[in-house]
C-alpha cells in the first residue's frame, strides 16, 4: 500500500518522495509527519496527502459529495483489500457494477480521490479478468478504462487492454 | 418510552406497503415512531434553525437488530441532525441495492445512499458543521479495518457460540491498549481533541456491544475508562443504546448474527501476529512420521553425534564442513545502537552459536575499523592521539558486546601490522596486474591545516535520486555509492558553491565538521576558519569496469550455489546494471594503511578499500595459519553478515579486490544483509539522543538475552522494523514469561514436585507420539530455518513447540492425576517425562538466541553436555531416573511503569535534569529507611505529596534559573542534590518502589 502511495503522489503532483513505513501483518502504511506521531492507515494519508496538494476538490466538493467519497474510500479498504476469494471479488465486481450503471465516476459526475484509490486496489483484479468477464462487468470496465487514462493517473502501473466491441454480443 | 414504539412495526416507513412508494412516504411527525428515537426532526413551526447543509429531513433506515445502528443513531443525536428514524425490518427492500438489509442507510437530498454506517457519521457530523480531520478520519479507518472486524468476532463468540468474557473478547484487548495509550498519551478527554468528534462516536458505537459498562474494564485501562464512561453518560449515546438494545439487551443482535456467518479466519488473521505458524502447527501428520518420531525417542541420547569441540585455534578440518563467518565491522569512533546491533554482530553470532550446535567447524571475527578521517577528527576532538582515540573506543565495543553474550572467536581491530602487510600485498598484486589506474582529481583542501577534507565530511545533493544530505561517498537515502573526489566543485563570489565549467552538474555544499556555513554561506574550515580551495592531487584507481568479466561468472556461481538475501541480490544487481566505474583507493590523509609506492607515499589507502581487508588481518591477529581460511575456497564456506548499506563494498568492490589479486581468495558464499532496524517509527539518532545505544541497553536492567529474544524476534529479515518499548514488554511478558518460561517452569516443577526430582517412567500413547512427530515437524522447520540464516522465523518454531508442550499439560492436567489411581499416576509421569525432555530440547534450541537462558534451563535440569548438540531428531535426552536440580523462572515479568520510564528516558524528548534510572524489577524492594534530614515519611500522605512535589517543582525551578545564567558549577551541584533528595523523599511519600535517581550527564557512558 506504501506503493500506492507513492503512486498516488505522483498523480497530485507532490514530489514529496516519502518512505512510509509499515505497520502490522497487514502492511498498513505509516507516514510520519514532523510533528506528532504520525498518520496512519491508507485512506487516512491519501486524504491528507490530498490537502497538501491543495486539491480538496478531490474529496468532495459538498457535504454529500464528501460523504460519498468517504463512503467508497471505506469501501476499498474494508472490502476491496478483504477479498480473499473468487468469490469476494465477483461480489465487489457485481456490486461496483451496479453502482456505475448511472455514473461516469463513484461518487457521481467528479472526478475524485474515490477513483484513484479503487482504481490503484482493483488494478490487481482487472489484470487477471478474462475478456468475457470483462465485458460482463461492462460498467467497471468502462469506468476503469476511463480512470486509467485520467491524466496522470496510471503512471508505471501497466496499462489493462479493453477490447471495444463485444465478443459476445448475446452474453449476459 | 420507544419500547412501545418499537414493539409496533412503523408502517409509514415501509417501502413494502403498497400504495405507498418510498418517495411519498408521510412527513416526519406524522409516524410517532419514525420521529421517536432522534426526535429532532423538525416540525413544522420548530423553532429549531435549519441545519446548514441539509434542509429537510433525510431518512436514515435502521434495521433492527443490526449492531451498527447504535452508532448512526448517536450521531444523529450528537449532530442535532434533521433525519427521519425509520426502523424496518432486515427482509425490507433496502433503499438502494448496494445496502446490506442489516447495516443503516441514509437517503441524502440528492437521491444517492450512504450504506456505510461510519460515512453516514461523518455525513451527520459535516452537516453539523464539523469538518474532519486528519485524526477524525484516522480514527474512522482504523474503526473499519481494524477495530470493526475483532469486535464482530468477538459479539459472535459470545451471543451465537455462548462464550464469555476474555475468551469472548479474543484479540480485542491490543486494540482497548491501542485506545489507552493513544488517550493517554495525547492527553485529551476525547480521541481527536479536547471536544466530542465524530471518531468518538464510531469508536464508542463500536466498543459498547462487547462493553457495555466500563468495569468490565482492567484498572490499566484508566484514560479509556474514564472516556468510555463519559460517552456512555452522554445524552445522544443514552438514547441510542436505549432504543436500540431495548427490550431484549444484546440479544437484539442476537438473529442478526446467527445469520452472518462466522466470522472469516482472513479477519482474524489480519490482527494475529503468526498465522503462518498456526498454519504450519495445522499440517496432518502421516503414521509415518509418528513411527519416525516415537523410533527417534526411543533411540534416547546415543542417537545423538557427539559434541564437536575444535583446538584453539580453529583451523579448517579436512573432510568437515568449516564455516567462516563475518560480521561487517563496525567504525571505532562511535557507539553502536540497536540497530547496528542486530544488523551484524548479534545475527551473526546467532548464527555462529547454531553452527557450533550442529557441530559445523566454525570461525566468527570481527573487530573495530579504526582508519580514516572520522577518527582523526574525533582524536582533535578529544585532544588525544589517533591511537588513542582507538584504544578507547575499540574497548567500548567489545565491552558492549561482552555484555550482548556475542561469541567471537576473536575481536581485533584494523590498525595492526598484519593490516598494512596483507593489504599492501594486494595492492601490490593488483598493480602487477595492471588493475590500477591514476589520475588527477581536484579536492578540497584547506592551506592553513594542510587536510584534504574526506568524502564523508562533504554533503550534497544526490546525483541519483537528488537528497540534499547524501554524503560524499554514499546516499543515505538511494544507498547509491558516489565518487566524491570525480565530482568538481567551485565557489562563486559569494561562497556558493557551483560547479565549475566542464564538469558533472553537481553541486556540493561542504559540512562539519572541517567545514561549516558562516551566516553568509560561505564555506569555512571549522579548525582554522580558513577558506578551502580546490586542489590538485594525484590518486590510484581500481579499475573496476576492466575486473568486470572475472565478477560477473564468480557473482553467478556465488548466487546459484549460496545463500544471499534478497535485497543482497538486488543491490548488487541494480549497481552492476548502473555500470562499473574505476573507484579511488587512496586518500589525502594520515590515519591509514601507507600507500607503498612512490608519489603516493604521503597518501593512505581509502577506507573502503582497506576495512574488508581488516577480516583477514583480525584473522592473522588470531593465528599466523589465517591462510588456510582466506586462501582455501575449496574448504571454507564464507558467511558475512551486515546491514543493507554495506552491500555493495562487500559483493563488489571487495570481490574485486580479490579477483584482481588472483591468490585463490575465499571469496563470500553466502551473503546476509539486513534491512533498518527503526526505533518507535523513528530512526535512532544519537544527536538527538532517540534510541537505545549499547552501552546503555545494560543500565535497563533487563537483561542481555531479553534484549537478544526482541531484537531477533523482529530483526528486519526483508523488510525494515521498528523497536518498540511497550512490544518489548508485550513479548517479553507473553512470549517469554507466559509461553517458554512458563512451560519449562512447570515442566520441571512438576519433576521436582510430584516425583522427588527424579524424572518418572514413561509410557508413551498415541497422543503423546503424535506431539514427539509435532514437536519434530517444528524441530525440521527450525532447521531448515537456520540453514537459510533466517533466523528471526526459526525463532517462531521454538515458541511454538512450547506452545504445543503448554497445551500439552494442560490437557493432561498432571496435578490432578498424581492423586487418582495406579493409571492416572502413570500417565502422569508420562506426561511430566515427555514435557522435562521437550524442555531440554528447547534448551539447546534456545542457546544460539538466549545463551544465559539455556544454561540456566541445563544447569536446572542438569543436562549432561554431551547433549548439546543439535540433531533432526527430537530423542528422550533426560531418561527415566535422571535426577534434576533445583528449578526457578526464567523470566521476570515487565512492569508498565518500568517501560514507560524508558520510553521516556530514551524518547529523544526536552533532556530533563534528571533522568531515572529504572531497575529491572528488583526482588521485592529492600525497604529504604527515610533519609535522615527529612522528615519520616508515612507512604500515601496526601498533604505531605502536595508539599513535596510543590517544593520539587520550587527546587527544579531554582536550579534551572541558575544553570540558565551560569552559575559556578559547585552551586549548580548543591542545588541539583537538593532536588535529588526532595524527589527521593516525594517518591517514597508516594510509596513508589524507590528508584534509583542519578544526574544527567553522570550517566555511565
Amino acid at each position: 500500500m506504501a506503493a500506492e502511495l507513492a503512486l498516488l503522489e505522483g498523480t497530485l503532483g507532490l514530489r514529496n518522495g516519502t518512505k512510509y513505513g509499515a505497520q502490522g501483518e497487514r502492511q498498513i502504511p505509516v507516514l510520519q509527519t514532523n510533528n506528532g506521531p504520525g498518520l496512519t492507515g491508507l485512506i487516512t494519508i491519501a486524504a491528507h496527502l490530498v490537502k497538501q496538494a491543495k486539491k480538496e476538490q478531490l474529496l468532495g466538493s459538498t457535504a454529500e459529495e464528501k460523504a460519498v467519497v468517504q463512503q467508497w474510500l471505506e469501501y476499498r479498504v474494508t472490502r476491496v483489500d478483504r477479498c480473499s476469494s473468487k468469490e469476494d471479488t465477483r461480489t465487489i465486481l457485481k456490486d461496483l457494477n451496479t453502482h456505475l450503471e448511472d455514473k461516469v465516476y463513484l461518487a457521481g459526475n467528479s472526478f475524485t480521490l474515490a477513483d484513484i484509490l479503487m482504481y490503484y486496489g482493483l488494478h490487481h483484479v482487472m489484470v487477471d479478468l478474462t475478456v468475457q468477464e470483462k465485458e460482463k462487468y461492462l460498467n467497471v470496465s468502462r469506468w476503469f478504462n476511463h480512470i486509467q487514462h485520467y491524466p496522470g493517473v496510471r503512471q508505471q502501473l501497466s496499462n489493462v487492454v479493453f477490447i471495444k466491441n463485444r465478443l459476445y454480443t448475446n452474453a449476459h | 418510552m420507544s419500547e412501545a414504539l418499537r414493539a409496533e412495526h412503523c408502517g409509514s416507513c415501509s417501502s413494502t406497503k403498497p400504495g405507498l412508494p418510498v418517495s411519498e412516504a408521510p412527513r416526519a411527525g406524522h409516524c410517532g415512531s419514525c420521529s421517536s428515537v432522534p426526535n429532532r426532526t423538525p416540525r413544522p413551526g420548530s423553532r429549531r434553525p435549519p441545519a446548514p447543509v441539509a434542509s429537510a429531513a433525510m431518512r436514515l433506515q435502521v434495521a433492527a437488530g443490526g449492531p451498527a445502528a447504535l452508532k448512526v443513531v448517536a450521531a444523529a443525536e450528537f449532530a442535532a441532525a434533521p433525519v427521519r428514524l425509520c426502523w424496518s425490518a432486515p427482509a425490507e427492500q433496502p433503499l438502494s441495492p448496494l445496502c446490506s438489509p442489516w447495516v443503516p442507510a441514509l437517503q441524502l437530498d440528492s437521491g444517492a445512499v450512504l450504506f456505510s454506517p461510519n460515512a453516514i457519521c461523518q455525513y451527520l457530523f459535516l452537516a453539523g458543521g464539523q469538518e474532519p480531520t486528519d485524526l477524525t478520519n484516522q480514527w474512522l479507518e482504523w474503526e473499519a479495518t481494524e477495530l470493526q472486524p475483532v469486535v464482530a468476532a468477538a459479539l459472535y463468540a459470545q451471543l451465537v457460540h455462548g462464550k464469555k468474557g476474555l475468551e469472548a473478547a479474543g484479540h480485542l484487548g491490543k486494540l482497548l491498549a491501542y485506545i489507552e495509550q493513544s488517550l493517554s498519551g495525547r492527553g485529551t478527554a476525547y480521541l481527536a481533541g479536547d471536544t466530542q468528534s465524530v471518531a468518538d462516536v464510531v469508536v464508542w458505537g463500536a466498543l459498547f456491544p462487547v462493553l457495555q459498562d466500563e468495569a468490565s474494564l482492567s484498572n490499566e485501562l484508566q484514560a479509556l475508562r474514564t472516556w468510555f464512561q463519559t460517552m456512555t453518560l452522554s445524552e445522544a449515546c443514552r438514547k441510542a443504546a436505549n432504543s436500540v438494545l431495548m427490550p431484549k439487551g444484546l440479544l437484539e443482535f442476537k438473529s442478526y448474527l446467527q445469520k452472518q456467518p462466522p466470522p472469516c479466519l482472513a479477519m482474524e488473521r489480519a490482527t494475529s501476529n503468526e498465522p503462518e505458524e498456526e498454519e504450519a502447527s495445522e499440517r496432518v501428520l502421516t503414521e509415518e512420521e509418528i513411527t519416525a518420531a516415537a523410533d527417534a525417542w526411543a533411540r534416547g541420547a546415543a542417537a545423538l553425534p557427539k559434541p564437536w569441540h575444535p583446538q584453539k585455534p580453529v583451523l579448517p578440518v579436512e573432510g568437515m564442513r568449516n564455516v567462516l563467518i563475518t560480521s561487517a565491522l563496525p567504525y571505532v569512533n562511535n557507539v553502536p545502537h540497536l540497530g547496528n546491533i542486530i544488523g551484524c554482530v548479534l545475527s551473526a553470532d546467532t548464527f555462529a552459536r547454531y553452527c557450533r550446535l550442529r557441530n559445523w567447524n566454525t570461525l566468527y571475527v570481527c573487530g573495530t575499523d579504526e582508519y580514516g578521517t572520522a577518527t582523526e577528527t574525533k582524536a582533535v576532538e578529544e585532544g588525544l592521539t589517533p591511537r588513542e582515540i582507538c584504544d578507547k573506543y575499540n574497548a567500548i565495543h567489545a565491552d558492549i558486546y561482552r555484555w550482548f553474550h556475542i561469541s567471537f572467536d576473536y575481536f581485533g581491530r584494523t590498525t595492526t601490522p598484519h593490516q598494512t602487510t596483507i593489504a599492501q600485498d594486494i595492492f601490490q598484486r593488483l598493480l602487477a596486474r595492471g588493475f590500477l589506474l591514476q589520475d588527477t582529481v581536484e579536492q578540497l583542501q584547506c592551506e592553513g591545516c594542510q587536510r584534504f577534507l574526506a568524502d564523508r565530511f562533504v554533503e550534497g545533493i544526490c546525483p541519483f535520486c537528488g537528497y540534499e544530505e547524501a554524503r560524499g561517498d554514499q546516499c543515505d537515502k538511494c544507498g547509491k555509492l558516489i565518487n566524491a573526489v570525480e565530482l568538481k566543485v567551485g565557489w562563486d563570489p559569494s561562497g556558493r558553491p557551483v560547479a565549475l565549467p566542464g564538469t558533472p552538474t553537481v553541486f556540493w555544499a561542504l559540512s562539519k565538521p572541517f567545514l561549516c556555513f558562516s551566516s553568509q554561506k560561505r564555506p569555512q574550515c571549522k579548525l582554522c576558519r580558513g577558506i578551502p580551495v580546490v586542489k590538485p592531487t594525484q590518486h590510484l584507481f581500481l579499475d573496476l569496469p576492466k575486473l568486470e568479466e572475472q565478477l560477473e561468472p564468480w557473482l553467478e556461481h556465488s548466487w546459484s550455489t549460496g545463500d544471499w538475501t534478497a535485497n543482497a541480490r538486488y543491490i548488487t544487481r541494480s549497481w552492476i546494471r548502473d555500470g562499473l566505474k574505476p573507484r579511488c583507493i587512496t586518500r589525502d590523509l594520515k590515519w591509514g594503511t601507507p600507500v607503498p609506492l612512490d608519489g603516493y607515499r604521503d597518501k593512505v589507502f581509502y577506507v573502503w578499500f582497506d576495512a574488508p581487508i581488516g577480516y583477514l588481518s583480525i584473522t592473522a591477529n588470531y593465528t599466523d595459519q589465517w591462510e588456510r581460511w582466506w586462501k582455501n575456497p575449496q574448504q571454507v564456506e564464507l558467511y558475512n553478515f551486515m546491514a543493507k548499506d554495506n552491500v555493495p563494498f562487500h559483493s563488489v568492490i571487495f570481490p574485486c579486490s580479490l579477483l584482481g589479486a588472483d591468490d585463490n581468495y575465499t571469496l563470500v558464499n553466502h551473503l546476509i544483509a539486513t534491512e533498518y532496524l527503526n526505533y518507535e517509527d523513528g530512526k535512532f539518532s544519537k544527536s538527538r539522543g532517540v534510541g537505545v545505544f549499547g552501552d546503555m541497553a545494560k543500565d535497563t536492567g533487563i537483561p542481555a538475552d531479553i534484549w537478544r529474544f526482541y531484537l531477533l524476534y523482529l530483526r528486519p529479515e526483508g523488510q525494515d522494523s521498528a523497536f518498540s518499548w511497550s512490544d518489548l514488554m508485550l513479548k517479553n511478558n507473553s512470549e517469554l514469561l507466559n509461553n517458554l518460561g512458563n512451560f519449562i517452569n512447570r515442566a520441571g516443577m512438576f519433576v521436582c514436585k510430584f516425583f522427588g526430582g527424579v524424572v518418572p517412567d514413561m509410557v508413551l500413547t498415541m497422543d503423546d507420539k503424535r506431539l514427539l512427530a509435532r514437536v519434530t515437524l517444528e524441530l525440521r522447520q527450525y532447521h531448515q530455518l537456520l540453514e537459510k540464516v533466517r533466523i528471526r522465523d526459526a525463532l517462531r518454531c521454538i515458541l511454538s513447540i512450547s506452545r504445543h508442550g503448554n497445551q500439552y499439560i494442560q490437557v493432561n492436567e498432571p496435578w490432578k492425576r498424581i492423586k487418582g489411581n495406579e493409571e492416572d499416576r502413570q500417565r502422569a509421569g508420562t506426561v511430566t517425562g515427555v514435557a522435562v525432555n521437550m524442555a531440554s530440547l528447547l534448551a539447546v534450541m534456545v542457546q544460539p538466541y538466549m545463551p544465559s537462558v539455556s544454561q540456566a534451563i541445563q544447569g536446572q535440569l542438569c543436562i549432561p553436555p554431551e547433549c548439546f548438540v543439535l540433531s533432526h531428531i527430537f530423542t528422550c535426552t533426560l531418561p527415566p531416573g535422571h535426577r534434576v536440580g533445583t528449578v526457578s523462572p526464567l523470566f521476570q515479568k515487565l512492569e508498565n511503569d518500568q517501560i514507560e520510564a524508558l520510553r521516556k528516558r530514551f524518547g529523544g524528548g526536552q533532556p530533563e535534569d534528571l533522568t531515572v534510572v529504572c531497575q529491572a524489577k528488583p526482588t521485592p524492594p529492600a525497604p529504604v529507611p527515610a533519609p535522615a534530614s527529612g522528615p519520616v515519611v508515612a507512604p500515601g500522605d496526601p498533604q505531605l505529596i502536595q508539599e513535596l512535589t510543590e517544593q520539587v517543582a520550587k527546587q527544579g525551578n531554582h536550579v534551572r534559573q541558575l544553570k540558565a545564567n551560569k552559575a559556578e558549577k559547585a552551586e549548580v551541584d548543591a542545588e541539583v542534590a537538593k532536588l535529588l533528595e526532595l524527589k527521593k523523599q516525594l517518591a517514597l511519600a508516594e510509596g513508589k518502589s524507590p528508584e534509583v535517581l542519578v544526574p544527567k550527564g553522570k550517566r555511565k557512558k
